[in-house]
């Protein structure tokens, strides 16, 4: 079965697939310490339509990064799955072996992580780099990695003379750029990037957003991209999910999302932000802070902090709520059509 | 202590009354490489501005622009390599005695980045503040210096002080924690807090609080801030004045609305078109800029900007732009924007 999944050619523009590249169905993790379990992901749900970019945004410790690691089989103990399933095409990487797993990974869906330079290798040249994930992932001769390596380095604008750089001869915004390169190299179906632009100034931001973006349009993988900042994937994702204290709180089209935000969360963190433009007008934030996971609130998780808690809110957890298109996880919406709880 | 001698330095051209602090064409120069081969790092090149009593100035650039360096040569980290800076008329160099350079930390005290790290984690959140008060105002007894303590953290918003003194830094979140910084800072009764990137690691919702606590020191302890930042918009909600550096060199400068709505330096265009604004369609032209700001080493004149520029001419490649004020309080170092072409770059 997973070897069905690497036979693709690479290299080539897979055709378009009706079905989810990747289906998440109750996923659940949890840190089991000494001190107690801490829920850091809990019953998360969602689907990633081939050639999606969908974002997830929240604060740090809201169970963003978790997720990537859950999804991409690469947590660590005290960390693990404790239920739900992650599948890809129809296998359930949860069940598989690293063996197993080995044959997905890179060639079908590969990570871009938050920090190149740790990322990268800093006594490797990122030729001997790309040379490496490709005898990993069964690429073996020496014409063809040193093609496909040039290929990839042209695909995110960097001089293939760069082959024979080190990470440490490269700025960030092209160290960032040789990491996307590499997890290009099998065209995968799926890449999970990690707050990618969170190390680069603005403008290498904008214009590495606007690459992945090209980049995307061109071969039409998926994309998982995971950050902090809402306003860098405004205009570059398809469906934006917001998460607040290992929970989805909103999933919706991102338009839609930044148009008519339901949950409160989300209408305080657009609130969050100082406009460039417009009135300058007196913002105030979200007060609070996000809950202890060792102890989440009994009731919904933002309730401490909500401008809008009802009395049921600190007792019972909201399920989710199907508004327009968009899921929200917030007892406002409870007129509608319950989903899920 | 002595009379300080101070020589006044050159005045800038109609100035009035002396700022409270002046950075006269200052440069900090770092020597790089081996005995082979010998560089200079020119991390800022002649600069120079004020901020005055009451002002919230920020400083925007790209990382190695030189923003942080400048944070550094005030807080007398660095000495400049040349030109001076005057705090209250007095030049720094003149506070040379171990009281006077006490003296002036706590009426230039520093806010930095990440409150994770610059805090003792074995001592309760009291620990640093009491020290600060107790060296900085040594005529306090016990009783007057907890009260103080209390005081300042309840005047940064973190009530009630004296309760949240006695906890660790682990129980606090980090824009708590950051809280604590400018406490301490205004323990000291400073002057002008230098705040050194102070909310870039913090969550986007808790980020507003902080600059609103700084606006408030401002406003209500009459206390100037330095505000060093990448983030144009955070420098626009809480800045009066703004100042825009490019590798090394202050390139724009002028009240900070003034200058978002109408930049006219190449790069300040730049980096305002490059800012994500959920609110604004977007802005990506075909030509996107993908340059990136050169470490500056052992520079040639010519205006440093001009390898990113569309519109550089001939002169930018040979005469280094010298400031010049093109609207009221107003000014960019730009030889297209000053022969008085209209600047539309980006």
């Amino acid at each position: 079965m997973a070897h069905a999944l690497a036979d693709d050619q690479y290299g080539l523009v897979r055709p378009h697939r009706p079905e989810p590249v990747l289906e998440i169905r109750d996923l659940s993790v949890e840190y089991v310490l000494e001190s107690g379990i801490v829920g850091a992901v809990e019953n998360v749900s969602f689907d990633v339509a081939p050639g999606e970019f969908l974002a997830i945004v929240g604060e740090s410790g809201c169970g963003k990064s978790t997720l990537l690691f859950g999804i991409t089989q690469l947590l660590n103990p005290p960390a693990e799955i404790s239920s739900g399933s992650v599948a890809f095409h129809g296998t359930d990487l949860v069940q598989l072996t690293e063996r197993q797993l080995a044959v997905v990974r890179w060639k079908d869906m590969s990570v871009v992580m938050q920090s190149a330079m740790n990322a990268l290798n800093p006594v490797q040249s990122i030729g001997a780099q790309f040379r490496d994930a490709m005898r990993a992932h069964g690429k073996t001769s020496k014409a063809e990695i040193h093609e496909r390596s040039v290929d990839v380095l042209k695909m995110v604008g960097i001089d293939p003379v760069h082959l024979k750089s080190y990470p440490h001869q490269l700025s960030g915004g092209m160290r960032q750029r040789s990491m996307i390169a590499m997890a290009m190299l099998f065209t995968p179906e799926l890449i999970i990037m990690d707050e990618p632009t969170s190390a680069l100034d603005v403008v290498a931001q904008r214009s590495l957003m606007a690459q992945i973006k090209d980049l995307q349009q061109e071969f039409h993988f998926a994309v998982i991209f995971v950050t902090h900042d809402m306003s860098l994937v405004r205009h570059f994702s398809d469906r934006l999910m917001v998460m607040y204290a290992g929970q989805v709180s909103e999933l919706g089209p991102t338009r839609q999302l930044f148009n008519h935000p339901h949950h409160p969360y989300t209408v305080g963190l657009m609130d969050a932000f100082p406009s460039i433009r417009g009135p300058r007008v007196q913002l105030t934030g979200i007060p609070g802070r996000p809950p202890d996971l060792a102890r989440p609130p009994a009731g919904c998780r933002f309730s401490p902090r909500c401008p809008k808690v009802m009395p049921r809110c600190e007792t019972d957890p909201p399920p989710e709520y199907q508004v327009d298109g968009t899921s929200v996880r917030c007892f406002l919406y409870d007129a509608r059509e319950v989903l899920s709880g | 202590m002595a009379e300080l001698q101070t020589q006044p330095g050159p005045q800038p051209v109609g100035s009035g009354p002396e700022p409270l602090l002046r950075v006269d064409r200052m440069s900090r120069h770092f020597k790089i490489g081996n005995a082979l081969s010998r560089h200079t790092l020119h991390a800022v090149d002649d600069m120079s501005f004020s901020v005055g009593e009451r002002e919230i100035v920020a400083i925007a650039g790209e990382s190695g622009s030189g923003k942080s360096t400048v944070a550094r040569v005030l807080a007398k980290i660095y000495k400049p390599t040349t030109g001076e800076v005057y705090f209250q008329g007095k030049p720094l160099s003149a506070f040379r005695s171990r009281q006077a350079k006490l003296r002036y930390s706590g009426l230039v005290p520093m806010v930095f980045q990440d409150p994770f790290a610059s805090m003792n984690p074995v001592f309760r959140v009291s620990h640093g503040v009491m020290r600060a008060l107790k060296l900085h105002r040594p005529e306090l007894t016990n009783e007057q210096r907890f009260a103080e303590a209390a005081r300042v953290f309840d005047a940064v918003g973190l009530n009630p002080g004296a309760e949240v003194l006695q906890r660790y830094p682990h129980e606090l979140s980090g824009g708590q924690r950051q809280r604590v910084g400018f406490a301490q800072a205004l323990a000291m009764r400073p002057k002008l807090i230098l705040a050194d990137e102070p909310v870039s690691m913090l969550d986007v919702s808790i980020r507003i609080g902080l600059l609103n606590v700084m606006a408030k020191l401002r406003d209500e302890e009459g206390v100037s801030i330095l505000y060093i930042t990448h983030d144009l918009a955070s420098a626009r909600y809480v800045a009066d004045r703004l100042i825009v550096m490019y590798a090394g060199h202050l390139v724009e400068t002028g009240p900070a609305e003034e200058v978002l709505s109408n930049p006219r330096h190449p790069y300040t265009q730049l980096l305002l078109s490059a800012v994500p604004d959920p609110k604004a369609e977007l802005n990506v032209g075909a030509e996107t800029d993908r340059g990136e700001p050169p470490r500056v080493i052992n520079p040639t004149p010519g205006c440093r900007f001009r390898w990113r520029c569309p519109l550089a001419i001939a002169i930018c490649h040979e005469v280094t732009p010298q400031l010049a004020e093109l609207a009221p309080a107003h000014s960019a170092a730009c030889h297209v924007a000053q022969s008085g072409a209209e600047v539309k770059a980006f």
